[in-house]
């Protein structure tokens, strides 16, 4: 990167930041809590990105991920006394990484559209499991807990507040960002695009396809995993409706509407997404996925690049 | 314990019931995946929407039926009306995609398939509507009472998917949608219209759904979220089964759909689903091209 194109970069992402860091001061209610929430669907959609963007692997499965990151939360918050913040995201991390090394394991020996197939059966059928397996995770009612307090211990505790649930929620998913930043710029994130150009000129350089495949689809499990803790932190509830089919087909459009192979891209895609939502709500009541539907349809054909598409070279530099 | 005891703890009736059960619902699937199969074979689109398709045929069954009473009329007009549906959503998304990604085909299917699920919920609203049998009469099997009409599902199912693979062998349409399949440049090049027979064979798989929505209607109600259940199944037929092989997807409907009815014998309906994803890990561990094709070299 040449290094006006990294000043102008940086300068870029402290303006986004310095603006997110004050929009809990200045928005109302309803708005605060609207901005966390593109932030959090934000960091599920990142994390798919690694997969669609950079390996080139459409998983329709990330509700699986997301969904056990909430109930890894909910067991810690629920089990452990006194509840722990720290200890709901280490569970959270627990569960989808365990479910992610499955699911890696299986789907990777599938390519294209057999991938996005099977991770799309595996996730309905982890949402079939939780669903039925009522004694454990309530069923249909799923689990409601209380909210730990935000704390780093020895130092101190405090109840969270909106806002600073609001902050705490852009720490994680800003430093996601760039954890996730650096690791499509090494050597490893470097593999996986040659992979999404040439699989097999990338094995045939000598690279173990599968094994890059599996590391990705854990890194990408882990973070959405996160992204469920956060959901589950800000909402105080796991619920089976989020290991459902529908979050992770959410996940796939943020992508495509905000541009995949960005990082970024997706978190504007999922902001788009629900401004779309919240704007058709207010006409369609709960038929807004028509219209939803056929602006996504319309951008697949028209726009495959999504919003931020154009910045993507650039971006990635 | 001795093995007689084992012979008589088997509930035989309950088998013999489910192995007919199963052998139905795995043909209205074969009806269903063999439509997924054409439309994957020649085009190379998942169709995410075929669900849907399935939904709507039942739903405009349960119309036409509401109004005109017949039942073998409905299943006609559910047909043609879902394969002219079926026929304009691939002209006007499918068509301007050919070429491009693959998967860009899974994210429009995507889309379509949210657009006709909302549209179905927003005009027929949560509640599930019924398709009154046309007939009821039972006959007996042994000792045992069975519905004929579950029997005449499966007989119409294996004639239509008969018919298909009668007017793919031998029709002259049919060969063209073979010849498309196998090369679409050359097909091309030999005076084919190839985005016509794309056309036409993504219409012809909406109307195998829709046929498979009005006839298993009956026996399940109809609602708007009945799409995603039936998909899924499909997918999974078409893993198993081969991907693109016609003649693998129908015997693997009828494997997974008897596999899932022994299975229903002793856990509860929404768990039977898990049969099918055991059977899909062992095919992806040990035989990833397929159970029912073979092997390649």
């Amino acid at each position: 990167m040449s290094k006006r194109s990294a000043t102008v970069y940086w300068t870029g992402f402290a303006i986004i930041l310095a603006l997110l860091i004050v929009a809990p001061l200045v928005l109302p209610e309803f708005w605060r809590r609207f901005v966390t929430e593109i932030l959090i669907w934000g960091l599920l959609a990142m994390s798919s990105d690694i997969l669609i963007g950079y390996t080139g692997m459409v998983s329709f499965g990330h509700s699986a991920f997301f969904g056990l990151g909430m109930y890894g939360a909910a067991a810690a918050l629920l089990m452990v006394r006194p509840p722990n913040l720290w200890l709901a995201i280490v569970y959270g991390l627990i569960g989808s990484a365990a479910i992610g090394l499955f699911v890696a394991y299986f789907s990777t020996r599938l390519r294209d559209i057999y991938f996005a197939i099977t991770t799309l059966i595996f996730s309905q059928i982890f949402y079939v499991i939780i669903f039925t397996w009522t004694e454990v995770t309530g069923g249909e009612n799923g689990l409601s807990f209380r909210r730990p307090p935000l704390a780093i211990p020895g130092l101190f505790s405090a109840p969270f507040t909106a806002e600073t649930l609001h902050w705490f929620v852009l720490a994680v998913v800003t430093a996601s960002y760039l954890i996730l930043r650096r690791i499509t710029q090494s050597p490893f994130g470097m593999v996986l695009q040659s992979i999404r150009e040439n699989e097999p000129r990338t094995r045939a350089i000598g690279y173990a396809v599968e094994r890059y495949k599996i590391v990705a689809v854990m890194l990408s499990a882990l973070f959405a995993g996160l992204a469920g803790v956060l959901y589950a932190v800000q909402n105080r509830f796991a619920a089976p409706d989020f290991v459902y089919f529908l979050v992770s087909g959410e996940t796939v459009i943020f992508n495509v509407m905000g541009g995949i192979g960005t990082l970024v891209g997706p978190i504007v895609g999922a902001g788009f997404f629900l401004l779309l939502r919240e704007a058709f709500s207010r006409f369609f009541t709960e038929y807004y996925l028509i219209p939803v539907g056929i602006i996504f349809i319309a951008m697949v054909i028209f726009m495959p690049q999504g919003l931020l598409g154009f910045m993507r070279r650039w971006l990635n530099r | 314990m001795g093995i007689e005891q084992i012979l008589a703890a088997i509930p035989w009736e309950t088998i013999i019931i489910q192995t007919v059960n199963g052998i139905v619902t795995g043909m209205i699937l074969a009806l269903i995946a063999s439509g997924l199969t054409l439309i994957f074979g020649i085009m190379d689109v998942v169709n995410f929407a075929h669900g849907e398709l399935f939904m709507l045929g039942a739903y405009i069954g349960v119309v036409v039926i509401t109004t005109s009473g017949s039942f073998w009329l409905a299943l006609v007009i559910a047909t043609l009306v879902v394969a002219l549906l079926g026929a304009a959503l691939q002209i006007t998304t499918l068509r301007p995609l050919l070429g491009r990604d693959p998967l860009t085909t899974i994210l429009a299917t995507f889309g379509i398939s949210l657009v006709l699920q909302n549209y179905a919920l927003w005009q027929f609203g949560p509640v599930a509507r019924k398709i009154q049998e046309p007939f009821t009469g039972y006959f007996t099997l042994f000792y045992l009472e069975y519905p004929w009409y579950r029997l005449l599902i499966a007989a119409l199912s294996a004639a239509i998917i008969g018919a298909f693979w009668l007017f793919l062998k031998y029709g002259k349409y049919g060969v063209w949608i073979r010849a498309t399949t196998q090369d679409r440049v050359m097909a091309q090049a030999m005076g084919i219209p190839v985005p016509w027979v794309h056309t036409g064979a993504f219409a012809i798989g909406a109307g195998m759904a829709a046929a498979s929505g009005v006839l298993f209607g009956p026996l399940v109600g109809v609602n708007h979220a009945m799409g995603l259940d039936w998909i899924l199944k499909a997918f999974i037929v078409v893993v198993v089964g081969g991907m693109g092989s016609l003649g693998g997807s129908i015997a693997a409907s009828i494997f997974i759909s008897l596999l899932e009815a022994y299975a229903s014998i002793w856990v509860s309906p929404a768990q039977e689903g898990i049969v099918s994803f055991v059977v899909l890990i062992l095919t992806l561990l040990f035989r990833p091209t397929g159970l029912f094709v073979p092997t390649p070299k």
